[in-house]
């Protein structure tokens, strides 16, 4: 006999490849060598977690009960798969598209984001689906406990089973179903490990199949006649229970949390479903092809009150098949294994994206402050909800006693996700559908479901025997097992056909009362004619709302530039330079309002609300609303660029040509300026020595005086075309800068000396000599020029009666600053900005100069890496020449 | 399985010959029916008669039936899956 | 019969040339050379014949004929007007706003001296 020990370690051995397995697929996708691993083969198989420990112990149970009726369990998924082309292809392509993360967030998609639809159907899934998963935690125990009580020596170990079962298989959820977020909702080492427990479980009940019918029974002839000559040997199926398991079955294996997962979500290629569509109901076929078999001649063969549930198991141990036996109990093993794996995976998920995440991202509103990883957050969350769901598992099987009252829950369980099936297919089909029609079917079937089928089913307590027996509050229509007195049905059928009837009923009605807003509308569009809004397979992201995400949502509406551009706005204001925005009460709000401006107000609200209000968080359908807002805005802000570019361009030219009037404009001035400053001295030198050539009559005096009056002009003129030439070098930037070491002090004295000499005026030159010696490197020649200009101008214009000139000279931070302020009436405000311009004279009665001297000196003081200004607010005109020192080290 | 027979891909439905464009609608109609076909078949044993021992039907023949159609149906989607192996590339405009 | 010249000219030296020339022709020359209150002096001292600059300090040359032309009791005075800046623009411009005659600096002192004779001679004619 099997030890138990033996049993466990062989067991242990299985896990432990198992992790190996999932391990392994994991290196081998990161690295990007996931091809094999994402075979159309390998998705089939992944679809097995269909037939669980309920299928692979319970099927042959079923039958060994009820005949043929057991195999409508696996009718309606060779239905549905026979009809994927039009059914799920499209259901794939839309989680594809819209990144979908579990049933509940394809819902609360396609309703509009609606969050309280997202939470209605995870709520449904969890109650419908915790009680299978303690089922399958049953089997286990139960096929345990098999072998422990043909092994002599073992205790009562088998009693904390469940829980190490429960523990190893939390660990395995967690460590391969969250060990990323990011690139994908996908988890390779999870499916691989159970495409290998497909294989063994699939092995394991044709092993037992062929060992019975070939090595028990003798043959296929002689099976057949021992099956009619059993129990089950005629056709004693219930036509109405036929056709509603048939229907449920169907309506559960696309909507089951586990099966979306592993058939949308897990999906690498939408083609793989052509294979699939084949290969799975041939594997359906395979599993149910000794189910018969084993059933009639389990009944034969052993004793009369032997569980048939676990005929797989006890023929090979009653025919000492030990090995066989063991290959059985891993297949079971295999089944409720991946089952929980998944289920546990999927649920997670759920709970954290519609539940958890909500709740915490709404209580960061409060928190303002508070920020942080969101992808911990949610990965943490997953992996509490993975073990806060397989306790409720093990709590649930504690309470239920384990007893058979867990037999009958699978199709209740299926009955329950079925609620789900009306929404889901009217959101696909359907545009009509509104998310109050789809909350409104939901609830009308999950009630129903829960009264007239789950309460009465979970046994005795849940629901007071007189309301089985006189309905609800004593009103004998509202009997749980006989709604609107119509009695004599199957639980099953009974239940199926009134929850599914009104729920879709209520769901057609309320969906055309009532309008669907601008959201839902959108998505509708999207779902509904996903052939024709994805133009092949998009990429997956993760689903958590990060700056990152929402800044790519924005770029998609706003554009690359104003998205950035606001984003850094927003990081600065939070004072976060060169980094994201952490996504705050006030961040949001400001980007709702910015985005409102390009989608309107509705959709940037239920945009933003989501992560606001709290919801999925799914940030993908964010995103998805974003593209469909963007082709919506895309012909319109093609019109905008376009009208945009052309404005441009036209005030580019514009510019260009108020430019080239203006330097023509310029040039026009310059030279009529240039021409009536030559032709001044000119005119007089030409009239004057007119006179004394014609006018014979002149005395002395006069002859000299216009003698006189001919060598100013003419000097004048000199002095005019030195300045213009002075000018025209300064300006083109050719002049040669005689760069030496001086002193400020030095260049003052020279230029004080040059102005004053030979002039008519007196100037008290004021200067503080100390403060003067100021070292520097510079053109000293050039800037005694600068000093000479602005000194002439204080002896020409100084208007007070006793003119003088201040001079102070000091630095500051590397710069020599002269200031030069004289005591007379200054220059007129309006007069201060024209005083550096060519040909500028501030007074009418000027004298000699041609009004280039300022102008000289600005450039060259420009060219000395200085500057030269007026200085306001003094008492006469005053004017400071800054420039760099620069000269103690460079010199 | 999704390699490409070569030329008998076209770049857009537009491109098809009218020929091939009225066989993928047929077949694509085919494929709609399969499943409903499919269901009608499966739901054949509700006419059997029930309850009279002599009339009654064997589980052994319901069996042969029960797989033989499910049998049928996978040859059936296989066969379909393999000419629609080169829609794959063109059928977004395809009616779904 | 009177023989005054109204010179409105701000350059010294040129003013300097032009009296000197008309004096000696026999010309009873006055000198104004500020642009803002030309027109008023022009009025009040009744000339002959206006030579005016067009650059002079507070208001052009352009502006005062302008002005001129519009007084209907100095319909008739000749003006002639001198530039130093020798544009053709500026000849035009003069020409529409009813100058007698445009002279471009620097001049002959003949030239001047005809232009004056010339202009008064018309004007006391018509």
């Amino acid at each position: 006999m099997a030890s138990l020990n033996l049993l466990l370690s062989v067991c242990f051995c299985y896990v432990i490849l198992l992790f190996l397995v999932a391990f392994v697929a994991d290196r081998l996708a990161a690295r990007g060598r996931s091809t094999w691993l994402r075979s159309p083969l390998i998705y089939t198989l992944s679809l097995s977690i269909y037939c669980t420990a309920w299928t692979f112990y319970g099927a042959v149970g079923y039958a060994a009960r009820s005949g043929l009726e057991f195999v409508t369990i696996y009718l309606g998924p060779t239905l549905v798969m026979i009809g994927w082309w039009w059914g799920l292809r499209k259901l794939v392509r839309i989680g594809r598209s819209h990144r979908v993360t579990s049933i509940a967030d394809l819902l609360s998609s396609r309703y509009g984001k609606s969050n309280t639809l997202a939470i209605g159907v995870t709520i449904l899934a969890v109650i419908g689906v915790t009680p299978y998963i303690s089922l399958q935690l049953q089997s286990i125990t139960l096929s345990f406990s098999i072998f422990a009580d043909a092994d002599p020596g073992s205790d009562d170990r088998v009693g904390a089973t469940v829980i190490w079962v429960a523990a190893g298989l939390a660990v395995f959820a967690i460590l391969f179903g969250t060990r990323n977020l990011d690139a994908n909702e996908r988890h390779h080492g999870v499916v691989m490990a159970i495409a290998i427990e497909a294989v063994v479980k699939l092995v394991a009940l044709l092993a037992v199949g062929v060992f019975v019918v070939w090595q028990v029974s003798g043959g296929v002839a002689a099976t057949m006649a021992r099956i009619d000559a059993s129990e089950i040997g005629q056709w004693q199926v219930d036509g109405g229970r036929w056709a509603s398991i048939t229907f449920l079955a169907a309506a559960a294996f696309v909507c089951l949390p586990r099966m979306f997962q592993v058939m949308v979500v897990e999906n690498d290629d939408e083609r793989h479903l052509r294979t699939a569509a084949w290969a799975f109901p041939l594997y359906l076929l395979l599993m149910s092809l000794f189910v018969v078999p084993i059933a009639a001649i389990g009944l034969e063969l052993m004793p009369t009150g032997a569980n048939p549930d676990l005929f797989v198991l006890t023929i090979p141990l009653s025919q000492g098949r030990e090995g066989l036996a063991m290959l059985s109990f891993l297949g079971g093993f295999s089944s409720a294994t991946s089952m929980v794996i998944v289920a546990a995976m999927a649920l997670s998920t759920m709970v954290s994206n519609q539940i958890v995440m909500p709740i915490w991202l709404s209580s960061q509103t409060q928190q303002a402050s508070q920020s942080g990883d969101v992808r911990k957050i949610v990965l943490l969350s997953r992996r509490v909800s993975i073990g806060a769901i397989m306790l409720l598992g093990v709590a649930y099987y504690e309470m239920s006693g384990g007893g058979a009252a867990l037999a009958s829950i699978g199709l209740i369980s299926f009955a329950g996700i079925a609620q789900i099936l009306p929404a889901l297919v009217g959101g696909l089909f359907w545009r009509g559908a509104t998310r109050l029609g789809a909350i409104a079917g939901l609830s009308v079937g999950f009630g129903i479901w829960m009264f007239s089928l789950l309460l009465p089913g979970l046994g005795s307590g849940l629901l007071p025997q007189h309301v089985m027996e006189q309905g609800l509050f004593g009103i004998a229509a509202l009997r749980p097992h006989a709604l609107f007195s119509i009695t004599g049905m199957d639980p099953i059928e009974h239940c199926v056909l009134w929850s599914l009837t009104l729920n879709t009923l209520a769901f057609f009605i309320v969906s055309v009362a009532s309008f669907p807003n601008p959201v839902e509308r959108l998505q509708g569009a999207q779902f509904v004619n996903v052939f024709e809004h994805s133009a092949g397979p998009r990429g997956w992201t993760g689903s958590v709302a990060q700056s990152e995400d929402l800044m790519v949502m924005t770029q998609r509406i706003l554009g690359t530039q104003d998205a950035r551009d606001l984003f850094q706005r927003e990081a600065a204001l939070q004072g976060e330079y060169g980094h994201l925005p952490e996504p705050t009460p006030e961040f949001l709000e400001r980007l709702e309002r910015q985005l409102a401006g390009s989608v309107g107000a509705a959709t940037a609200h239920a945009m933003i609300g989501q992560i606001v209000g709290g919801s999925s968080v799914s940030v993908q359908d964010l995103l998805a609303v974003a593209d469909e807002s963007a082709q919506m805005l895309e012909y319109s802000s093609q019109l905008e660029v376009q009208s945009e570019e052309l404005s441009r361009t036209a005030r580019k030219l514009r510019e260009a040509n108020e430019k080239l009037t203006q330097i023509s404009l310029q040039k026009d001035t310059f030279l009529s300026q240039v021409s009536h400053e030559l032709r001044t001295p000119m005119t007089s030198i030409r009239a004057f020595s007119e006179i004394l050539r014609d006018a014979s009559d002149l005395d002395e005096a006069d002859k000299r005086k216009y003698a006189t009056i001919i060598h100013d002009e003419a000097l004048r003129l000199t002095r005019l075309l030195n300045d213009l030439l002075d000018l025209s070098v300064l300006e083109s930037g050719q002049v040669s800068l005689n760069m030496r070491p001086g002193n400020v002090k030095d260049v003052l004295d020279h230029s004080i000396v040059s102005a004053l000499a030979g002039a008519d005026g007196s100037l008290d030159v004021i200067r503080d000599e100390d403060s003067e010696r100021i070292p520097l490197y510079s053109d000293l020649d050039r800037l005694a020029q600068v000093f000479i200009n602005l000194i002439t101008n204080a002896l020409k214009y100084c208007d007070a009666e006793q003119p003088d000139l201040r001079i102070m000279a000091r630095t500051e931070e590397n710069t020599v600053i002269v200031d030069m302020v004289d005591n007379g009436s200054g220059i007129p405000a309006e007069a201060q900005a024209m005083v550096f311009e060519k040909f500028a004279r501030v007074s009418a009665e000027k004298a000699g100069g041609a009004g280039l001297g300022l102008a000289i000196c600005r450039e060259i003081m420009q060219r000395l890496g200085g500057d030269v200004v007026y200085l306001p607010g003094e008492a006469g005109a005053g004017f400071r020449v800054t420039l760099p020192t620069k000269g103690e080290n460079a010199g | 399985m999704s390699e490409r027979r070569g030329g008998e891909t076209p770049r857009g439905p537009t491109l098809f010959l009218e020929r091939q464009s009225y066989r993928r609608r047929r077949l694509s109609e085919v494929a709609r029916l399969m499943p409903i076909f499919g269901a009608g078949l499966f739901m054949v044993p509700l006419l059997w008669p029930v309850g009279d021992e002599s009339e009654q039907v064997q589980t052994s023949s319901a069996i042969l039936y029960l797989f033989g159609v499910w049998g049928g149906l996978i040859l059936a989607i296989a066969l379909f899956g393999l000419v629609t192996r080169s829609w794959a590339q063109s059928d977004q405009r395809e009616i779904d | 019969m009177s023989r005054r010249v109204l010179l409105i000219e701000d350059e010294p030296n040129i003013i300097e040339a032009i009296r000197f020339l008309l004096t000696r022709d026999g010309w009873d020359v006055n000198t104004h050379s500020d642009g803002t209150n030309a027109v008023e002096v022009v009025q009040e001292a009744k000339p002959d014949l206006v030579i005016l600059d067009m650059m002079l300090p507070g208001r052009s040359g352009m502006d005062i004929l302008r002005d001129l032309r519009e007084i209907v009791e100095l319909a008739g005075l000749p003006v002639l007007m001198l530039t130093a800046r020798g544009q053709s623009r500026d000849r035009d411009m003069a020409e529409k706003a009813g100058v007698s005659r445009f002279m471009t600096k620097p001049f002959s002192n003949t030239e001047v001296l005809t232009a004056v004779r010339d202009l008064v001679a018309q004007a006391s004619r018509s």
